[in-house]
């Protein structure tokens, strides 16, 4: 059997997200409650879960997590780490065992600062660094497989529906102020835990329903920046590519949204001159990130979450906001299970980036 | 030894009983092939005169004419074909270089057609592209910038000059001396309507057409014709021209019975004698030479327009290209070697160079893993036929395709690789006053026009197939395309995989 990242597997998807923008902390339990509802838009292939605010004790330390194949794997990338990073906690990530999820492998969670001797020789920020790190553990530790590396935020996947998954990763213990979810119909899989979403790098997650006939155009173009494509995923390059908007070239979210689902040049050219200018820049300075076919997506990152449509909206996306919270999912079913009652909701235009922030984004609570 | 007679390869035939004996034929053959027999009352024709341009066959007005490879023949052998012993005897009677026009005709292998395009189903939509924009449009030029704002925090426009197109296609380079007026007429007035850009080849800038310089690439070779301020002025972007795809490795040649007198004040030579383009450019013998010539035109144009190096696809071309690519030229125009010419030593247009596909796609790889892949375009030429070449050509990377010998057919040009004697009877690689009026500019351009447009529905109907609405998600995706029929190392070099995979 091929194995994920060395065929690439198209597939169709549900994902739902929440964020309480005053910055009191919900369970996963609601995302739990929110994805089940969407069962049939996964085929019990992969799911998984993004929350951000959930190791405050931890914030300033970036949480690892990993998958490992055997003990010689984790052995090699302990190593790896030790020589790279100050370890503040180290531990097996607690799980619950259900019939539901099988063939697990062992996975682990590391709280990691990098070694400030390493960082200072290396001229890299501590971002590059890190992120590098992630790379050469991922394309170069056979077995090992780092799944979340972000800070106070943390990826939970594995092979399953994702309801179960939730489960089994014990969410309902995790609070957190913002939350994504996804469930996988991929046409093939070969069962491999690293191929579910989210996929994450550094405080990116990217939850993605959708399959984009862009995908090659957009891999070879971030493979020159040194980001390696292992997994061959739609999702995986969208998240390298928000890395590379977002944290690499300094551009905004809504450049970022610009840039992977520009307006039609059409629409361009009815715009007031001044975003007339900056449109038609971002489409001449960033022709290889633009992102065709569908695609509905939830970015997390510390502070928020954006949902950004493909430019045609060929995939559902409903978003909603009751009181300080705000909502984003495939279907409205599964916000209206978890939220009755709301003051507002509607489909975001194709290529329209919606974004919902923590009213104070530095001081949440 | 008298010499040789060798029969013609192609015979003139006529039926009798259709002819009319108009003489059309006669007048409209620069070949001077028919005649009328007064005795006989009736026309003949000499074939071995006959270039087959099937002037003759599209005019006659009974169609009585056709033509007909000859099946007079040697004594069959596999190695020693009848083209290659007839080689042979003209120049054992002459002595001379075998000369020839247009593109590579051997049977060296297509790989355009041994590329298969993708389709979107069931996982992911195809868009109609009668209902959803499908967008064509390119900029040529560096994409590599500082990212720069300003006192409100807005981006500003740090970018290089570029080049807009309406749709991935460009006119190629052909000069005037080369191409008839009316031909050069026809391209200028069809870059402008289509919002793409045509080339001026080698031999100046006739000022007639400074009026089409927003469409106009000017080209800087080796000869350095008619290149004076006023060339350098009207224009959109310049191109320096070190090699050519159908004859890589030596210069241009334009005989000088093609240098009538606005031929002359254009190109600024001596009319009636032989224009001679060096094999080299004698100030650039090396890549730091080619820096030079780059930024001194970029200093003679204020740095406001792009400048584009043309390379001939040879062997080492991808280590060329990154060298380019670091030197300073904004775009790269890659030719392959079934490119066109006006007249090629016939031995080097079939066994100098190589073929674009492999080219293209080395180049692109290369610039890639060297990660300078955004510091230059690709314009890749030398034989794209179709819109599904052009559909696979992007596919592996290009930016952009410029077509020559797909325009000229579209002029009425019938490729039969005559060039070179000047005798054009469709009015194109002439200079004669008379077959040069043959060619109606206000026909021609439209022709020009019709075929770009329907190439570009065509480019839609194919994006839209695969799921992509706008050109640049096809540059470089090679996963939408498959080989069939390739090596292991084929599809290596090609970066795609094999059908089924």
């Amino acid at each position: 059997m091929i194995l994920e990242g060395q065929e690439r597997i198209p597939s169709g998807c549900a994902i739902t997200g929440v964020i309480d923008r005053s910055g009191n902390p919900m369970s996963g339990e609601d995302m739990i409650r929110s994805i089940a509802v969407m069962h049939d838009r996964s085929n019990g292939l992969g799911g998984g879960f993004a929350g951000y605010g959930i190791y405050p004790d931890y914030k300033d330390f970036y949480a690892f997590h990993l998958f490992y194949d055997d003990t010689f794997a984790k052995q090699q990338t302990e190593e790896f780490l030790a020589r790279h990073f100050e370890i503040a906690y180290a531990s097996e990530i607690q799980t619950h065992k259900i019939p539901e999820i099988t063939n697990e492998p062992l996975i682990y969670r590391y709280f990691l600062s990098p070694l400030r001797r390493k960082l200072e020789s290396s001229h890299l920020d501590e971002g590059e660094y890190t992120a590098r790190c992630v790379n050469r553990i991922n394309a170069g530790i056979t077995g090992a497989y780092v799944f979340s590396s972000g800070k106070n935020m943390g990826i939970f996947k594995a092979v399953g529906f994702p309801e179960d998954v939730g489960r089994f990763y014990r969410l309902d213990e995790y609070f957190g102020y913002s939350w994504t979810c996804h469930g996988r119909y991929p046409t093939n899989t070969p069962g491999w835990w690293g191929g579910a979403h989210p996929f994450g790098l550094l405080e990116y997650s990217v939850v993605h329903n959708g399959e984009i006939s862009s995908y090659d155009a957009n891999r070879r173009h971030m493979e020159m920046f040194g980001y390696q494509c292992t997994l061959q995923t739609d999702t995986e390059v969208i998240a390298y590519i928000f890395d590379y908007l977002l944290r690499r070239k300094g551009l905004t979210l809504t450049e970022a949204a610009h840039v992977i689902a520009p307006s039609f040049w059409t629409t361009i050219a009815n715009k007031s001159e001044e975003e007339r200018a900056q449109e038609t820049l971002l489409r001449k300075m960033f022709p290889s990130l633009l992102i065709t076919g569908p695609f509905s997506i939830i970015l997390g990152y510390t502070g928020g979450l954006m949902a950004l449509n493909d430019r045609l909206k060929l995939r559902s996306m409903v978003v909603a906001e009751r009181g300080d919270r705000a909502y984003i999912a495939s279907e409205e079913a599964a916000i209206r299970v978890i939220r009755p009652e709301l003051d507002k909701i509607r489909a975001p235009a194709g290529g329209e980036p919606v974004i919902f922030e923590l009213y104070d984004r530095n001081g949440g609570k | 030894m008298e010499p040789l007679f060798i029969y013609p390869e192609y015979e003139v035939v006529r039926d009798e009983a259709r002819c009319i004996a108009c003489r059309v034929c006669e007048r409209q053959c620069a070949n001077e092939v028919h005649y009328y027999d007064e005795r006989l009352g009736k026309m003949l024709a000499d074939s071995t005169k006959c270039v087959n341009c099937h002037r003759c066959v599209c005019v006659c007005p009974t169609h009585a004419l056709k033509i007909r490879k000859s099946d007079d023949t040697y004594k069959v052998n596999a190695n020693w074909e009848n083209s290659t012993i007839n080689e042979v005897y003209r120049q054992a009677g002459t002595g001379g270089v075998l000369l020839s026009s247009m593109g590579n005709p051997k049977p060296y292998p297509v790989y355009w057609d041994k590329l298969l395009v993708n389709a979107s189903q069931v996982t992911n939509p195809s868009i109609d592209p009668l209902r959803e924009p499908m967008e064509t449009t390119v900029y040529l030029g560096k994409k590599s910038a500082k990212i720069e704002r300003d006192a409100n925090g807005r981006l500003r426009d740090t970018l290089a000059p570029q080049l807009k197109l309406s749709t991935p296609i460009m006119f190629s380079a052909m000069s005037y001396g080369s191409i008839s007026y009316n031909a050069h007429e026809s391209l200028a007035r069809a870059a402008q309507e289509l919002g793409i850009y045509y080339n001026t080849g080698e031999g100046g800038l006739h000022r007639d057409f400074y009026q089409y310089g927003k469409n106009t690439i000017v080209q800087v070779a080796s000869g350095r014709f008619g290149v004076f301020a006023e060339y350098l002025e009207n224009n959109a972007a310049i191109e320096i021209k070190m090699g050519q795809g159908a004859k890589p490795g030596i210069g241009g040649h334009l005989p000088g019975e093609k240098i009538s007198d606005e031929v002359s004040v254009t190109r600024m030579i001596p009319k009636g004698v032989d224009a001679i383009s060096p094999a080299p450019h004698h100030d650039i013998y090396s890549i730091e030479d080619l820096r030079q010539l780059i930024f001194s035109l970029k200093e003679a144009t204020a740095y406001k327009k792009p400048v584009i190096v043309k390379i001939a696809a040879v062997h080492n071309v991808a280590a060329i290209a990154s060298g380019i690519a670091r030197s300073g030229a904004d775009i790269i125009a890659l030719d392959g070697f079934r490119g066109g010419t006006g007249a090629a030593p016939t031995r080097i247009r079939d066994n100098v160079g190589i073929p674009i596909e492999l080219a293209l796609a080395a180049i692109d790889a290369r610039l890639r893993q060297e990660g300078i892949r955004d510091d230059v375009s690709l314009v890749v030429a030398g034989s794209i036929r179709s819109s599904a070449d052009l559909v696979k050509a992007i596919a592996l990377g290009a930016d952009a395709c410029y077509i020559g010998t797909a325009a000229l057919l579209a002029l009425g040009c019938h490729l039969c690789r005559t060039c070179h004697s000047g005798k054009c009877n469709w009015g194109i690689a002439t200079q004669r006053p008379e077959l040069v009026k043959r060619l109606n500019p206000d026909v021609g351009y439209k022709r020009l026009v019709n075929l770009v447009h329907a190439w570009t529905h065509e480019l839609q109907e194919m994006m839209g197939g695969m799921g992509i609405n706008s050109v640049e998600a096809l540059r470089g995706n090679r996963l939408m395309l498959r080989g069939v029929g390739l090596t292991e190392k084929e599809l290596s070099i090609l970066g795609v995989r094999h059908a089924g995979e």
